[in-house]
């Protein structure tokens, strides 16, 4: 069983997001080991962009921290080398198609699996544009993680058919970030993916709360935090670990009583 | 060739949310260009609001003046609202009204293509939200308030660079926000597909009329046309017509803002490396880890790291040239054009006006030139004052 498809054996899964390098490459490996400790079952890690333009403020303005600090994806890499041995929870790296692209996909892959990163998820390359990572990403057997949205619709299917690890499902119109109210008809979008694929599901965009985690666990098979801890991060910098790690065990907590 | 695919360039890289838009766009843009009454109303609005065809004006002065080929000025600047944009401007909000949107949202960097938007919501009746880089505001006010009279919300982009980029990103964004009565009106022949392709049809009736034109007045078909490049919109739009013609040199001008060996410019095909960005597989100014460079130009609407795919396309098999142009050049060009003819180009139309300027002379008096001029000046003259020391009040 790869890592990915065992997160998601025990029960509902908590997914927590952090943006690489922010503030610095040595609070992102100890973020991680703290986050594992915490009960996160899979990490998701961004790699800094200059443009991400699925990402709200929060978020947005984590990438322009870890650019600034100096953070690049080969340095991203020697990191999650460093504590590679330590971590047994699946990593998956989210990015997008550019960095990727321009680092050489072979390159990208062949360190993904040095490193010990078991998917990607790249918000601007949709369905149709698979095949520019596909093949590179199955013969180095890292997942390419495929999102749904709440107006892919008749889309879902199709999608869900060919997914791979988990699907991301986007709970929101717009980018990532806290929301107090969502709407969206989840329990329709995941029943479409379970006509198709026992692909796992995990909804993300606008979770914030436990309350909201347990909620959206429920419905699916695991909640997925990336703004939130991220503020926190911004708030404490360096000093994040602690708060973090007892955000992510609240949350954690939530979800397990989904 | 693949969908929406110039070689390897272009193709459709956003955001899930966004896919079921770009493919209900391509839809109906396929229905409605084949659409007689679609293509009868855009035809209208084309000759009784916007003014065309624009002008193809023999710059005399000028062409004795280099000495070398006789000059044309394709004079989108005459245009209603002062440039190129409105041709695809009517278009795109011609088609979201057909399409049942109810808004429309667009990114600009000058803010000509914010205020043609603003322009073609206001005539046909839809609430209408311009992003613009926070830079840009200060250095285009006169277009900002432009754009508040036509009715339109302008939101001021802090993220990032605070200039056309960041203004595109944040379009995006919104647009993912409120993807079902929204139409984002593209402003270039850039992002995903079907929007190069789109732009580019909207666009190319300024060399369908150049043909023509030069056809009646010289009896024969240009040596050169040159044009200005930031994302290409217009430059595609006078080119198109000629891509056939292989006797017809196409050449684009690109913003080397204080020189291409320095960081500040937006050179995109002298400094730029393939990259996947905006929805689209082109050419972009980045470092060797994919990050998007900050950018630079005297002129706002050249102020942008990419191209559009089909220029990629264009420069790799050879079919049309780009050259750089500093700010200095351009400033000249604009300048000299204004003194010569009478003329005050956009400093965005000025870059082509310099490569003319090095052009002409060497080409023989038998030859001919276009120069696109793709709009007016007026929103650069104080800008220009700065730039030569002159404090003005706009």
């Amino acid at each position: 069983m790869n890592r990915i498809k065992k997160a998601f054996s025990n029960g509902k899964a908590f997914i927590s997001f952090i943006t690489g390098g922010d503030p610095d490459l040595e609070t992102t490996k100890e973020l991680i080991l703290a986050m594992e400790e915490a009960g996160a079952d899979l990490i998701e890690i961004g790699i800094p962009f200059s443009d991400p333009i699925a990402e709200g403020a929060v978020i947005q303005e984590a990438n322009e921290r870890a650019l600034s600090s100096g953070c690049t994806t080969d340095k991203l890499f020697d990191a999650i080398h460093e504590i590679k041995e330590k971590v047994s929870v699946p990593l998956v790296f989210l990015t997008y198609i550019n960095p990727i692209y321009t680092y050489g996909k072979e390159r990208f892959f062949k360190r993904c699996v040095e490193c010990g990163i078991d998917g990607i998820i790249v918000p601007d390359l949709p369905f149709e544009e698979k095949e520019e990572l596909s093949q590179e990403s199955s013969r180095y057997e890292v997942n390419l993680v495929s999102l749904i949205a709440p107006t892919s619709n008749e889309r879902i299917r199709m999608i869900a058919s060919q997914a791979e690890g988990f699907i991301y499902c986007v709970s929101s119109l717009g980018v990532t970030g806290v929301r107090t109210d969502i709407q969206t008809d989840i329990t329709s979008m995941i029943s479409m993916v379970r006509e198709v694929t026992d692909t796992p599901c995990a909804i993300g965009f606008g979770i914030s709360t436990p309350d909201q985690a347990k909620k959206f666990a429920a419905l699916s098979d695991g909640a997925i935090v990336g703004s939130a801890i991220v503020k926190l991060v911004a708030q404490y910098g360096k000093e994040s670990i602690e708060p973090v790690k007892t955000y992510v065990r609240d949350m954690k907590a939530a979800v397990s009583k989904a | 060739m693949k969908k929406g695919r110039f070689l390897e360039y272009g193709g459709q890289y956003v955001p899930e949310t966004l896919m079921n838009a770009v493919n209900e766009l391509e839809e109906a843009y396929e229905h409605y260009k084949n659409d007689p009454e679609f293509v009868n109303e855009l035809e209208e609005l084309y000759r009784n609001y916007a003014g065309r065809p624009s002008l193809l004006y023999y710059a005399e002065k000028m062409s004795k003046d280099l000495g070398g080929a006789r000059i044309y000025l394709k004079r989108e600047d005459l245009n209603h609202t002062g440039s190129h944009k409105i041709n695809n401007v009517l278009g795109q909000v011609l088609l979201a009204k057909k399409m049942g949107k109810k808004r429309v949202i667009a990114e600009t960097g000058a803010g000509q293509h914010g205020v043609a938007t603003a322009t073609a919501a206001a005539l046909m009746g839809l609430e209408c939200e311009i992003f613009m880089g926070k830079e840009d505001t200060d250095r285009q006010v006169l277009n900002v308030y432009r754009m508040e009279l036509l009715g339109a919300k302008v939101h001021p982009v802090e993220s990032g660079t605070q200039t056309l980029k960041d203004a595109v990103n944040e379009t995006m964004r919104e647009w993912t926000k409120r993807v079902e009565d929204t139409h984002y009106v593209l402003g270039s022949v850039m992002g995903p597909h079907p929007f190069p392709t789109i732009v580019r049809d909207f666009q190319k009736i300024i060399g369908k009329e150049i043909k023509e034109q030069l056809k009646l007045q010289e009896g024969r078909l240009p040596d050169a046309v040159i044009a200005c490049v930031g994302g290409g919109s217009n430059a595609m739009g006078a080119f198109y017509e000629f891509i056939e013609d292989s006797s017809v040199q196409l050449i684009g001008c690109e913003a080397a803002g204080l020189g291409v060996d320095t960081k500040k410019n937006a050179a995109t095909i002298a400094n730029g490396t393939e990259g996947i960005f905006h929805g689209m597989k082109s050419l972009f100014c980045q470092d060797e880890y994919g990050q998007i460079a900050p950018v630079y130009s005297i002129s706002a609407g050249l102020d942008y790291p990419g191209i559009g795919p089909e220029h990629a396309m264009l420069y790799k098999t050879g079919r049309a040239s780009y050259v750089p142009i500093t700010d200095e050049e351009a400033v000249r060009a604009f300048e000299y054009l204004s003194r010569t003819e009478g003329i005050i180009p956009a400093i965005e139309s000025a870059h082509a006006v310099a490569y003319a300027r090095i052009l002409a002379p060497q080409m023989e008096k038998d030859k001919i030139i276009v120069i696109n001029i793709s709009g007016r000046g007026d929103k650069d003259v104080a800008a220009i004052a700065r730039y030569r020391g002159v404090n003005i009040y706009e």
